[in-house]
């Protein structure tokens, strides 16, 4: 018997990726189906996109504040004074291919998707979900896919924000402490692509889908009162920014450097 | 109208329905009766399609809805209206929004017609100017006649209530219980009651169903229940601590 324990942690963990893939293929196929949950829908955007701009402000400003401030002293010291401008290059590729899809998926896997996991795990608990059904709503569409259509929209919107934001306070910081504004974005023009931007976009595109899915499927889960509830919640944030971050080596390895042929 | 089959359940190895045999009439209120815990929650869910057993067969008008999904389901289930056991209000939804719900994705109405068959639904429970109030406003009793309201909105020709006197007072609860009645003439519902509140279920039943053991053990009138020589119905009925329900 000592040998069925770690072997049920196993197939649960099977069974789980199972029902959270399921889950993700039934919502993917529902969301070019009529009807539509406009009122859901909206609702969502406000709550994924809107709301998330003040803490996507903040995130990607010091972010690239901070940033700006490590190229600036690294080139300043290691280099030599006059070469600070050439941080330009690192700041903009580091933050729009890496940094800022990293921080708006984590930002919004912890603003909104555990708020997403307390409000339908309140509903499951409450028999909101089967009411739902009960009155001829179909809980996936009325739950789930306004929820993912939001994240797949509002993550790549608040992620290009986000890079205007952080490259441009990359950019503030190295002009307040002396370097030519013009020569800092010319490094930066010469080693960027838009392929580096649309990289940042795609991540963000996917990580938005898994941040849904699993917020979704985490509260449609929910059992066991507030307790579990608020376990859920936790799940979903502990699940959701460590698939982010593993996810993004891999997109990382997978999404090729350059467009342009050498 | 609603005929169950060596209807089986289990979650795990807890086999909560193990061959549930019942037929309720059209037009009739049927009471099914059995201590917490003995499945009844599960086997009204299996009316309205929101679980799948794992045997058996649950026939609506003569359509197995076991076997149906999707819109073909709900095309059955439309018929049918459930009052939830703590009424299952939508927390984010005023009273108005709650009660429209059903009306909105199960008809063509327009919204006119929907304003009015909403005011009529609250009417018929009792209840008047709460469309604008959100449930957290609302007491035990007003959710539950909220709940009913939102049930009958789309007119459904069976109605299945889930403990519709837990968590309120007795005298609420009665309310409750006449509102069941009048319901029954005014709309000529098939209704199926889940309790394990005795009141309650001589007030409203045409006939009880007793759930044990995964098992409906006796189903007759009130009358018949009451002189019934089985003696778990016999413990239940009179709510003894000693006897064969205890012991089971």
């Amino acid at each position: 018997m000592a040998g069925a324990r770690p072997w049920r942690a196993v197939q649960n963990f099977f069974e789980q990726v199972g029902e959270v893939g399921l889950l993700a293929v039934v919502s993917f196929g529902n969301l070019f189906k009529r009807p539509w949950e406009k009122g859901s829908f909206i609702l969502q955007l406000e709550e994924v996109g809107v709301r998330t701009v003040p803490v996507v402000t903040l995130t990607a400003a010091f972010g690239g504040l901070v940033f700006g401030l490590q190229t600036y002293s690294g080139f300043h010291r290691y280099i030599g004074p006059g070469t600070e401008a050439y941080g330009g290059s690192i700041v903009s590729i580091g933050l729009v291919r890496e940094l800022i899809p990293i921080w708006v998926a984590v930002m919004v896997s912890g603003r909104v998707a555990s708020a997403m996991t307390a409000e339908i795990g309140t509903m499951r608990i409450t028999e909101q979900v089967e009411a739902l059904f009960s009155l001829g709503a179909d809980p996936n569409k009325y739950l789930v896919v306004p929820r993912l259509a939001a994240c797949l929209i509002m993550l790549p919107c608040l992620t290009l924000y986000g890079d205007l934001v952080g490259v441009f306070c990359g950019w503030l910081y190295n002009v307040l402490m002396g370097v030519s504004g013009f020569a800092y974005i010319q490094s930066a023009m010469i080693y960027m692509e838009i392929w580096d931007v649309a990289v940042g976009l795609i991540k963000a595109l996917i990580f938005g889908a898994v941040i849904a899915v699993v917020a979704c499927w985490n509260g449609l889960k929910a059992e066991g009162g507030a307790k579990g509830v608020g376990r859920a919640t936790t799940k979903t944030v502990v699940i959701s920014a460590v698939s982010i971050l593993i996810l993004n080596f891999f997109l990382s390895k997978a999404l090729p450097a350059t467009l342009l042929q050498k | 109208m609603i005929r169950i089959t060596d209807l089986h359940k289990a979650f795990g190895d807890n086999a909560v329905l193990r061959g549930v045999d019942l037929e309720v009439r059209r037009g009739e209120t049927m009471v099914v009766i059995g201590q917490s815990g003995s499945g009844k929650s599960v086997l009204i869910r299996h009316i309205i399609g929101l679980m799948k057993p794992d045997r058996g067969m649950v026939a609506v008008n003569g359509t197995d809805i076991t076997r149906l999904k999707g819109p073909a389901l709900q095309a059955v289930t439309r018929k049918i209206g459930m009052l939830f056991q703590g009424a299952a209000l939508f927390d984010s939804m005023n009273v108005f929004q709650n009660v429209s719900f059903g009306l909105e994705r199960q008809t063509d109405f327009s919204s006119r017609k929907i304003r009015d068959r909403v005011k009529e639904s609250l009417h018929l429970v009792g209840l008047r100017d709460v469309e604008h109030l959100m449930p957290h406003e609302l007491s035990g009793g007003m959710k539950k006649r909220v709940g009913l309201a939102r049930a009958i909105a789309y007119r459904p020709e069976i109605l299945l209530y889930d403990e519709p006197s837990t968590g309120i007072d007795p005298i609420r609860a009665d309310a409750i219980n006449s509102l069941i009645n009048d319901l029954k003439a005014e709309l000529k519902v098939t209704s199926v009651v889940i309790t394990h509140d005795m009141a309650s279920c001589n007030r409203v039943a045409d006939r009880i169903a007793m759930l044990f053991g995964g098992r409906i053990i006796q189903v007759g009138t009130p009358r018949e229940i009451q002189r019934s020589p089985d003696p778990v119905v016999q413990q239940f009925i009179r709510g003894e601590a000693e006897g064969p329900i205890t012991e089971w």
